[in-house]
């Protein structure tokens, strides 16, 4: 009788015991966080004091429609995301249908493009930022045996986002390009069997059997680009070599994230950092609210 | 065969235990807590010092010394790479009174800072014994001391000062028919800052486009600011900046040598500024004194005696740091004993000698080592002399709690808008106030 009951118990709560590390870790590390920021939002608390606080209301998030310097970093945070992720997820989708075909030593290919993902940020950026350098960079140096100008690729607005995106896109695109491949592979091959019987060509079969069995991959690409791009801050940190969080004298490559962390950081204003964090997790709710509503939609027709 | 895959299994087995002791055996001997006893007998104290970038104290062979003076002492330093990084770090280990070593650092620009919202939580290093108050200049001792409302106690020591003199380069002034000679060069712009402007333009009527005369408008800024008494804060802590005609005036001027294009518009502390020191790009750099290493290392040996250097237009000073003790480490009063020890004027003597970081302790510049120092690299120049001068001759200037706010975004925003995107001084000094701003702003 009490074995049994034991056993009932067992079975009943063991699942939990299981699987309450996670949830422990998830609340402390996680859950914890996010609600003391969205606490400290409302309140003007600074670094050099965090235990006196004073409570604002939403006054921290209301001077955000004012503050240009935030809705500057939201442009660049766009400009800079779509640079970067519509060309990332082109090239990958052709390398991983090149990586597709039968090949010698593939292996090797596919570890080849997933190299520069296991590259730290870091180091990565500063080779870049001596690509790009104005006086004595390789990217100008090529740029002037083609016979064009020079380009300040710090200084321009255009031409920084488009150096930064540069090494969004070299760093990301092996990873999407192998979790396009594995979604390839999956691909019944009667499909293109069946393409080819009807005469359709490689490009055809790409576009009319691999894109469309990939849709629900792509759209995952999407989704965890998206929060990548929102999140971006390693590359344009570093980009700017001497300033640290400003992202340029003109702010010209300032991203949400480095905002937040100027903020936050630099100037040490706990509270309006913890509202902008808390802006950028609400901009990216709303960009998974549209996107939900366009599948939902895709997927009644 | 299974015989044959434990013996594989037991051979990874062995291989991954002995990297895992491999991996023990990297830990220091003594790591047994601080009071158990070492291989010698005695109780060991560790004390750690948190410093940033490459502050010298170990380089200079300091901690070893002072261990082997006090064998019950062992000195452990941690160091975070940019200042930047490291003070955000160090005030939240101040607010939370854990993760802190027992001695950090604190540089010049967070000082102010530090005295006025952290004086509670680190120690009255003026009652250490053996802390000599006469012996430190007395603008550095009250840059560490705290104002009598919030309890006057001397929470920073000094370590080393930055005063400033100009470096050049002796090939390019010579061939644009400038004197060479550190005297003649230090009297062509002495006691103005608008003659080291007007040395500039004849310097570029004669080396013609392509050579620079300075790195940078805002080196030039930092410069001439750090030559004034009173710069972005008044004697009430109010924050004055905007209005007050020295940092205008020092923006403006900064700002000519850009519009006048005499600036190789770089960014200091860049990789291509760093460049700029290798290709020879411009003629002159304000440097502070510990900024000469920085510049042996970046010009290399094929710039061996072509730099030398000569005095400011004006005694000024740029950087420079404090130690601290916080009173939540667990060893406060040894770390006093350390850092009052690590200060002292025999120390930052042996500092300077070493690593070229210039004393702060104007006892010491009456010693010979001091005094007679010469700089191998820069043409042998009388370096102790050049910047004892200028160092007695820095005034005592306000600092305020967020003047590396303010002069982050006067350089990095306002002049380099105008040194490197060719903005009017005007647009550059406007957005730089926007940016300060909403900086200050809480």
């Amino acid at each position: 009788m009490w074995r049994s009951r034991r056993y009932r118990w067992d079975l009943r709560w063991s699942p939990y015991a299981f699987v309450a590390p996670f949830f422990l870790f998830f609340a402390a590390f996680g859950l914890f966080p996010l609600l003391y920021t969205g606490w400290a939002a409302l309140h003007q608390v600074e670094l050099t004091d965090p235990d006196s606080m004073t409570w604002v209301g939403l006054r921290n998030f209301t001077r955000l429609w004012d503050d240009e310097f935030f809705w500057n970093a939201l442009r660049n945070t766009v400009t800079i995301g779509l640079l970067s992720t519509v060309p990332q997820l082109a090239i990958a989708l052709g390398l991983a249908h090149l990586l597709n075909y039968k090949l010698r030593g593939s292996a090797f290919f596919r570890v080849a493009v997933l190299t520069p993902y296991a590259t730290s940020v870091a180091a990565a950026t500063l080779v870049f930022v001596l690509l790009f350098g104005r006086d004595h960079g390789m990217v100008n140096w090529a740029l002037s045996v083609v016979g064009l100008d020079a380009v300040d690729w710090q200084n321009g607005t255009f031409a920084s986002q488009l150096a930064v995106s540069t090494i969004v896109i070299w760093r990301w695109t092996g990873y999407n390009a192998l979790i396009y491949l594995a979604a390839m592979q999956a691909v019944p091959g009667e499909l293109y069997e069946s393409a080819a019987l009807d005469g359709a060509s490689r490009w055809q079969q790409f576009i009319h059997v691999t894109v469309p069995s990939l849709r629900p991959t792509i759209f995952f690409t999407c989704v965890v680009s998206t929060i990548g791009a929102t999140q971006l801050f390693g590359e344009p940190l570093l980009f700017n070599g001497g300033a640290g969080a400003t992202g340029g004298s003109d702010h010209q490559f300032q991203t949400l994230g480095l905002y937040l962390y100027e903020q936050g950081w630099v100037n040490l204003h706990l509270g309006r950092a913890s509202a902008i964090a808390w802006a950028m997790f609400l901009i990216l709710l709303v960009i998974a609210g549209a996107a939900r509503l366009l599948r939902g939609r895709e997927a009644s027709r | 065969m299974p015989a044959r895959r434990t013996l594989v299994t037991t051979a990874g087995l062995i291989g991954a235990a002995a990297l895992l002791l491999a991996g023990c055996a990297e830990d220091p001997a003594e790591q047994a807590g601080p009071s158990s006893p070492a291989g010698d007998g005695k109780a060991r104290t560790t004390l750690t010092v948190g410093v940033f970038g490459a502050f010298g104290l170990q380089e200079a062979g300091l901690y070893d010394e002072y261990m082997a003076q006090n064998p019950g002492i062992r000195i452990e330093q941690t160091s975070i790479e940019r200042n930047e990084n490291y003070y955000p770090q160090l005030l939240t280990h101040l607010g939370t009174g854990s993760g802190l070593a027992d001695i950090q650092a604190v540089e010049v620009n967070n000082i102010a800072e530090i005295t006025a919202t952290q004086a509670d939580k680190l120690v009255d290093l003026a009652k250490v014994p053996g802390v000599d108050k006469a012996a430190y200049l007395p603008w550095k001792w009250a840059q560490g001391t705290a104002s009598a409302a919030k309890g006057g106690a001397t929470v920073g020591l000094g370590t080393d000062i930055g005063p400033q003199g100009i470096c050049y380069r002796k090939d390019l002034f010579e061939a644009a028919g400038l004197p060479t000679d550190r005297a003649a060069v230090g009297a062509l712009w002495a006691g103005d800052w608008n003659k080291y402007l007007e040395a500039g333009k004849a310097y570029k009527a004669k080396a013609g486009d392509g050579k620079a005369f300075v790195d940078s408008a805002s080196g030039v800024m930092a410069a001439v600011t750090g030559s004034s008494a009173q710069r972005f804060y008044d004697d009430q802590g109010k924050v004055v900046y905007k209005t007050n005609p020295a940092v205008r005036g020092s923006f403006d001027l900064a700002a000519s040598f850009a519009t006048e294009g005499l600036s190789a518009k770089l960014q200091q502390f860049t990789p291509t500024w760093d460049q700029g020191f290798a290709n020879g790009s411009f003629a002159t750099v304000s440097c502070p004194a510990w900024m000469l290493g920085y510049i042996q290392d970046k010009a290399g040996p094929a710039g061996k005696d072509k730099w030398d250097v000569a005095q400011a237009p004006k005694p000024s000073n740029w950087g420079g740091s404090f130690l601290v003790v916080p009173k939540a480490g667990k060893h406060a009063e040894e770390a006093a004993k350390l850092a009052a020890w690590l200060t002292a004027p025999a120390q930052q003597a042996k500092l300077f000698e070493k690593r070229g970081s210039f004393p702060s302790a104007n006892a010491t510049y009456k010693l010979a080592s001091v005094s007679g120092a010469k700089h191998e690299y820069f043409g042998g120049a009388p370096i102790g002399e050049i910047f004892a001068k200028a160092a007695e001759g820095v005034p005592v200037t306000v600092v305020g709690p967020k003047d590396l706010v303010i002069a982050q975004n006067l350089a990095d925003i306002g002049m380099l808008q105008v040194d490197q995107k060719g903005r009017s001084p005007q647009e550059g000094w406007e957005a730089a106030v926007k940016a300060i701003d909403n900086a200050l702003d809480q």
